[in-house]
């Protein structure tokens, strides 16, 4: 399959670790932002190929990690309404809110549909117009040009019956808040090469040189991730701090200029709080005041509202790279995936489900891959 | 189990497949009914015509004719197989295959999967109200083709109908019998250290084909389900070598998923090699698509074998004699180190632990 296969070359991953190892010189610690990336990480076995001296930290880039709970409330109110055909992607079905989740609401009788694109959910909005059909709009500026484009068609086909739960996080926002944190740990970032195939890196540019801090934009296929890892080892080591391209197979310097005129259109920017790491300014979407007709939280009067999370969850830690999943007291105890108390161990992407399948291991897979 | 009281079966039947699609290749117009109504479940009249046109007249057989309240079954071996499943496929026809198929196919599996060699089924059927007449008589024509196929027999069954809304078009539950030979002993308990674990062809067709049919995916190419009957290519396996360890299908929840079920019941470790799993091209795809695992995607016409090195080759031989086990492979091996974990080297040379899932495998979002 090209461009898949020859990013998941064995000789070409290890000539990358061996060069990682070559480099190395002390420990460094190193976070991925997005999901996607950490999935990759956890599926090839990646940090069974690195030296001990590098840490990954699995950071806040797992869309369904971060939606507040007040928002997933929200959407099991909404999806528990007689006249609404609720419509997510799948990994959002399983996320638990304050007393239930989606997938228990739908066994209830509550018509929720898993979509794979918006535009299936502007179609279900077409084929049933005594419906109110609502989708939950979740993601980074990765899914946000798609649903952006669902809300652009809804308007465009006058549909009555269509809106979005707006639950859009950015990222460059997110790393800031990360590394303006005191007790902030990293001291490289892989950033997530999908959201900036969309918006381009410029952002980046004031990030990396305000921080100090290496950014390097990292594709999903193991070799990249370990590619990245070697530019950012490569700049530590030789104490640079730039924004580098390592995704230039997707990433241009700006972007996909049509996908931003689109959400410029559609969306503005707003503050937006985050799953166990609270309000961070300026770091989400809502809808504009031109499309504001299609948001379900006016539609259904849902404005407003605050959950509480477990006290014993430590998520926002988590998150932030400032604690280990499996440094929480409640990991693996009372919290597993089967009885998620926090999102992160929901999600394939999640830091701690991850951590629950893969660190029990990985000592084991070390041994066995033969790093140490 | 309902008994079937009907007093003549009268007509030969003809195989599905001799039939144009214009005409069903049902010997017996059904009558005038073009769905089923809840009296076809009353017990009545129409229960005896729909039982008779429809089914009887597919399934018959010296067992079945007898139309007793049970089979009479004469039984040549010393230890028999018995399983049960039922099939609840949301849709009921997919590319290649319908849940009357896989009704027979996953129970002669399980059969197989014991080492037995399949003999007897029963058929229950769980009819919603409404459902075509037609459709019903195609799936039970592919029944028919998938028992002769896999040289098993219909022995007795029984039908329900529903409300409308209390099903879901049909569900069928089959069970089986199978009888085993002497000298076979197949169970995880009886894996070793130094055992190798063969699969017998690609992975990930059948989850990938239901998945594509429910939720209307389109793929540049059309995937098939793999679902077929694996007694053949079992007792194939059982003649070059007695000896075989553990047989499996990895039906629901994938190989990833019998993997572990084969390490926690023999108290040993697994190490897999990613490359040497082969997963075609078009589940690879879709599974890249959507963010699914195949190694966690179902099959319904493949098994995982564990057996001794000394015997390895042989079976492998014997295998890839068969149609089901034309492209078998070894793909690990059985350790005493991490009893209960299965380990896998990946594609670019890392280790990860492949581990249960908690529930279904949900596609990602980005």
């Amino acid at each position: 399959m090209r461009y898949v296969d020859e990013f998941r070359n064995e000789r070409v991953a290890k000539a990358y670790a061996e060069a990682i190892r070559r480099t190395t010189t002390r420990p460094w610690t190193i976070m991925e932002v997005c999901g996607g990336q950490t999935h990759t990480i956890v599926k090839f076995g990646i940090e069974s190929l690195l030296p001990e001296a590098i840490t990954l930290i699995h950071g806040p880039g797992c869309p369904v990690c971060v939606t507040p709970l007040e928002m997933i409330d929200k959407a099991i109110a909404i999806a528990s309404r007689k006249d609404v055909l609720f419509t997510s992607f799948g990994d959002m079905l399983r996320v638990p809110g304050s007393h239930t989740d989606l997938l228990t609401v739908k066994a209830q009788g509550g018509d929720i549909r898993m979509v794979y694109s918006p535009l299936d959910a502007v179609r279900l909005a077409r084929e049933n117009p005594s419906r109110q059909v609502v989708f939950f709009a979740v993601g980074f500026e990765t899914t946000a040009p798609a649903n952006a484009m669902a809300v652009f068609q809804a308007k465009r086909f006058g549909l009555s019956n269509f809106s979005i739960l707006c639950a859009h996080v950015l990222v460059p926002p997110a790393i800031e808040a990360i590394l303006s944190s005191a007790e902030s740990r990293v001291q490289g970032f892989l950033s997530a090469g999908h959201v900036c195939t969309v918006m381009g890196y410029e952002e980046y540019l004031p990030l990396a040189e305000t921080y100090r801090i290496p950014i390097v934009v990292t594709g999903f296929e193991p070799v990249d991730i370990l590619q990245g890892v070697y530019m950012i080892v490569r700049q530590l080591e030789e104490g640079r701090w730039e924004v580098e391209n390592q995704y230039r197979r997707s990433v241009r310097r700006e972007g996909n200029l049509p996908a931003r005129k689109l959400l410029a259109e559609v969306f503005e920017v707003s503050h937006r709080k985050w799953r166990g790491i609270g309000e961070i300014p300026c770091s989400g979407y809502r809808l504009s005041t031109k499309y504001a007709a299609y948001d379900a939280e006016q539609r259904f009067d849902m404005t407003g509202g605050e959950s509480e999370e477990s006290p014993l969850c430590i998520a926002g830690l988590v998150l932030q790279g400032l604690k280990k999943p499996h440094e929480c007291p409640a990991f693996g105890t009372h919290c597993t995936p089967e009885r998620p108390l926090g999102a992160p161990m929901v999600s394939s992407e999640g830091a701690c489900a991850a951590y629950y399948h893969f660190a029990r291991g990985i000592r084991t897979t070390r041994q066995a891959a033969g790093v140490e | 189990m309902g008994r079937i009281d009907h007093t003549q079966v009268v007509t030969p039947v003809r195989s599905c497949a001799e039939d144009s699609e214009e005409s069903p290749g049902c010997p017996l117009p059904v009558n005038e009914y073009q769905a089923v109504l809840l009296a076809h479940g009353g017990g009545g009249r129409l229960t005896q015509q729909l039982v008779r046109h429809l089914f009887l007249s597919q399934f018959q057989n010296e067992h079945l004719n007898r139309l007793h309240d049970g089979a009479v079954l004469p039984v040549s071996a010393s230890r028999l197989a018995f399983t049960t499943d039922s099939y609840v496929v949301n849709p009921i026809v997919f590319a290649g295959g319908d849940i009357g198929k896989l009704a027979v196919n996953g129970t002669v599996n399980d059969l197989a999967m014991c080492g037995a060699r399949p003999c007897y089924l029963s058929a229950a059927f769980i009819i919603e109200e409404g459902l075509p007449m037609d459709e019903l008589r195609r799936i039970a024509c592919s029944m028919q083709d998938a028992a002769r196929h896999a040289g098993v027999h219909v022995v007795t069954g029984d039908t329900k109908v529903v409300d409308r809304g209390k099903g879901d078009k049909l569900f069928i539950t089959t069970s089986g019998i199978g009888l085993i030979d002497s000298g076979v002993d197949i169970h995880p308990s009886r894996l070793r250290p130094g055992d190798k674990i063969i699969l017998s062809g690609p992975i990930g067709q059948h989850g990938i084909a239901i998945l594509s049919a429910r939720e209307g995916l389109e793929f540049e190419s059309q995937i098939e389900s793999d679902t077929a009957p694996l007694g053949e290519l079992v007792m194939r396996m059982l003649e070059a070598c007695k000896n075989v360890h553990v047989l499996r299908d990895p039906t629901r929840g994938g190989v990833a998923t019998t993997l572990n079920e084969i390490a926690a019941q023999a108290k040993l470790g697994l190490v897999i090699d990613e490359e040497r799993i082969p997963v075609p091209d078009e589940v690879r795809g879709a599974c890249e698509i959507l963010g699914l695992d195949p190694l966690y995607v179902a099959n319904e016409g493949k098994l995982l074998a564990g057996v001794p090195t000394a015997d390895c080759a042989l079976v492998l031989d014997a295998m890839r004699a068969d149609p089901q086990g034309r492209d078998a492979t070894v793909i690990g091996e059985v350790t005493a180190d991490h009893p209960g974990m299965v380990l896998m080297k990946t594609r670019i040379g890392g280790m990860r632990v492949v581990d249960l899932l908690s529930g279904e495998q949900l596609p990602r979002i980005c």
